[in-house]
């Protein structure tokens, strides 16, 4: 259960943010849907436990995000939270393979059988050991999203995924994201400025 | 992971390492050559505790004498060394006497004890018994590839171009095992020999070989009652001497000086003089290499601080996986700490290549050996000078990491 309760954020006391409560069941996805610059990341990165808030309470699966202290939370995002952001981020210096070790190291797991089986699902198991500046987009988004879901989260939290895509690719990866999740049995939630989505979700909520 | 890092950037990299080798190298051969030449040093000074010989610069009487590299200051006679042979200080003495040279190899002409007194040993053959017999050095019959049995053709003087003594030869009865001392790169035989290589030469007369050869014999048979008598009128280089007591070291050199016309020299003062006197030149040479490994470690600190910049968004990535602060810290420190580790491994390689360069150099020149390699104390403080130059140099840029605002960079990106 993901649940949030009169959010607020400031950056600097001159930017301010007040988000509309967020209320989610185990097992359900959401789609955050809203202008840009009007917080969308800021709530992504509250919800992952990246930022503090200032006031207001998040609590997901029962725990209370601003009781922890920073390094609770680089724990609780380890073993709760996979993010996949809107441009693809790696370790240029490892291969494909080699990044999904590290954030298995990371996560304290490893596991080399479930890599194996994330990237064969995601159809990218032949790039194993590329570098990952030497993949094309459509392959790096593929890779994020095997990034975020190798350490088995339950939640994975999706930054604007396909605002850079066309509408063939958009929908792809909307399926590939919604597939994983149900797949390794994670909830997902997208936040987007990109319309397109409203189809693919139930569950809405408009920034 | 931090290995795959430096590996992703290698040449700035390969300049912070390259630099750190240089400056750990420079020092670290320093430290070698001045162990090994004090070793060695050290190792011909053993037994000797004063030298007696002609009057002039006492280090170069020492260099002649126990180092067998300088020339002589000039010859003493016998009638005098003898009485300061008998004196009750002395414990034991050794004469030198030199002229001639094989080839560059010197010849001395000296006493049996010679050879125990760097507890050199036989590898083949025997003591002298008769003049013209010489001992050879491990170095010398190494080098030259003599036998027992071989004849040796002398030169006069103590370098190869000398006018040589066609008329005379040495016959070789006796090959030394390696000692590590100058005895190695010498050619050893009785003091008669000489002695009467030298007045055939003054002769010059045809007849002289002959009767000659008749002297030895007679010589040889009476060594023992006559030996003073028939001395009284030669010459001898210097005298090794080992004292009975180690207390006279203070007292026996001063009176020397000052009641007799010969000179004596304490080689162990001596040599600590000639190394302060070159210890200027290492000094400086060792600022200059400190120079180098600061450097190395500002350019290690920028090298770090730019990938940082570079990375930012990897090392955010990281933390967004549930990475903490610490860890990637230190992942920063151990980056750095690799490469210190590799440019201090790699300076030692490099300082071990320099010293067997240089005393291959060396041997050529001035037929020294400085074979033996080891780990030196002052190297291990080399070590921990890196590894503190390796954290340091990282701090910052680790610091920064552990600061690092994710989201920021994230929103950024």
């Amino acid at each position: 259960m993901i649940k949030t309760n009169n959010l607020n954020f400031n950056y600097d006391n001159k930017v301010f943010f007040n988000f509309k409560n967020i209320n989610l069941k185990n097992g359900e996805d959401l789609l955050i849907i809203g202008n840009s610059g009007i917080g969308k990341t800021t709530l992504l990165h509250l919800l992952a436990g990246l930022l503090k808030t200032d006031s207001g309470s998040i609590n997901i699966y029962g725990q209370e995000l601003k009781n922890f202290s920073n390094h609770q939370l680089d724990q609780f995002r380890r073993e709760n939270i996979g993010i996949v952001f809107q441009r693809a981020h790696f370790i240029n210096s490892l291969t494909v393979k080699e990044n999904l070790q590290l954030a298995q190291y990371i996560g304290k797991k490893n596991n080399n059988d479930r890599i194996e089986n994330i990237l064969k699902n995601l159809n990218i198991f032949d790039k194993s050991d590329k570098k990952t500046n030497q993949l094309s987009q459509g392959e790096k988004q593929r890779v994020s999203i095997a990034m975020a879901i190798v350490n088995s989260p339950k939640l994975i939290l999706a930054d604007e995924p396909t605002s850079s895509l066309d509408d063939f690719n958009c929908k792809n990866v909307i399926n590939l994201l919604k597939k994983q999740a149900s797949d390794y049995g994670a909830q997902l939630i997208v936040i987007t400025h990109d319309s397109r989505l409203k189809e693919h979700f139930k569950k809405q909520l408009k920034l | 992971m931090s290995i795959k890092n430096i590996l992703s950037k290698p040449l700035s990299s390969f300049i912070s390492l390259a630099l750190l080798t240089l400056g750990i190298g420079i020092i670290s051969l320093l430290l070698q050559l001045n162990s090994l030449i004090k070793d060695q040093m050290d190792n011909n000074l053993r037994g000797i505790d004063m030298v007696v010989g002609a009057k002039g610069s006492p280090l170069q009487l020492i260099l002649s004498s126990v180092y067998h590299v300088d020339s002589p200051t000039g010859n003493i006679s016998y009638k005098e060394a003898e009485k300061i042979s008998n004196n009750r200080m002395v414990g034991s003495s050794i004469k030198l006497l030199y002229g001639d040279n094989h080839k560059g190899y010197r010849i001395v002409g000296t006493e049996k004890k010679f050879i125990d007194l760097y507890k050199s040993v036989f590898e083949e053959g025997k003591e002298w018994e008769k003049p013209f017999e010489v001992i050879v050095g491990s170095k010398v019959h190494k080098n030259l590839n003599i036998k027992i049995g071989d004849k040796l053709v002398s030169s006069h003087g103590l370098r190869e171009t000398g006018e040589s003594h066609e008329d005379q030869s040495f016959e070789v009865v006796g090959l030394l095992k390696p000692s590590n001392s100058v005895i190695d790169q010498l050619i050893i035989t009785s003091p008669e020999s000489v002695w009467d290589i030298h007045d055939t030469h003054n002769h010059n007369d045809t007849n002289d070989n002959f009767e000659n050869e008749n002297k030895h014999d007679h010589e040889h048979e009476d060594e023992h009652e006559h030996e003073h008598d028939e001395y009284d009128d030669k010459e001898i280089t210097a005298m090794l001497i080992k004292f009975s007591s180690p207390m006279n070291i203070i007292q026996f050199p001063r009176q020397i000086n000052e009641t007799t016309n010969l000179q004596a020299a304490v080689p162990s003062y001596e040599i600590s003089r000639l190394f302060k006197l070159f210890g200027f030149g290492i000094d400086t040479i060792s600022y200059l290499a400190y120079l180098i490994i600061i450097v190395s470690g500002f350019s290690l600190f920028i090298n770090l601080f730019n990938a940082m910049n570079e990375r930012k968004y990897e090392m955010a990535l990281i933390r967004t996986i549930g990475a903490t602060r610490f860890q990637l810290s230190s992942m920063i420190i151990l980056e750095s700490l690799i490469l210190t580790l590799l440019g201090f491994g790699l300076g030692l390689l490099f300082s071990r290549f320099g010293v067997m360069f240089v005393s291959s150099l060396m041997e050529e020149s001035i037929n020294y050996n400085l074979s033996s390699i080891k780990i030196l104390s002052e190297e291990l403080w080399l070590l921990v000078l890196s590894v503190i130059l390796g954290v340091l140099s990282s701090l910052i840029p680790a610091i920064q990491v552990y600061k690092m605002n994710i989201s920021k960079i994230l929103a950024d990106a």
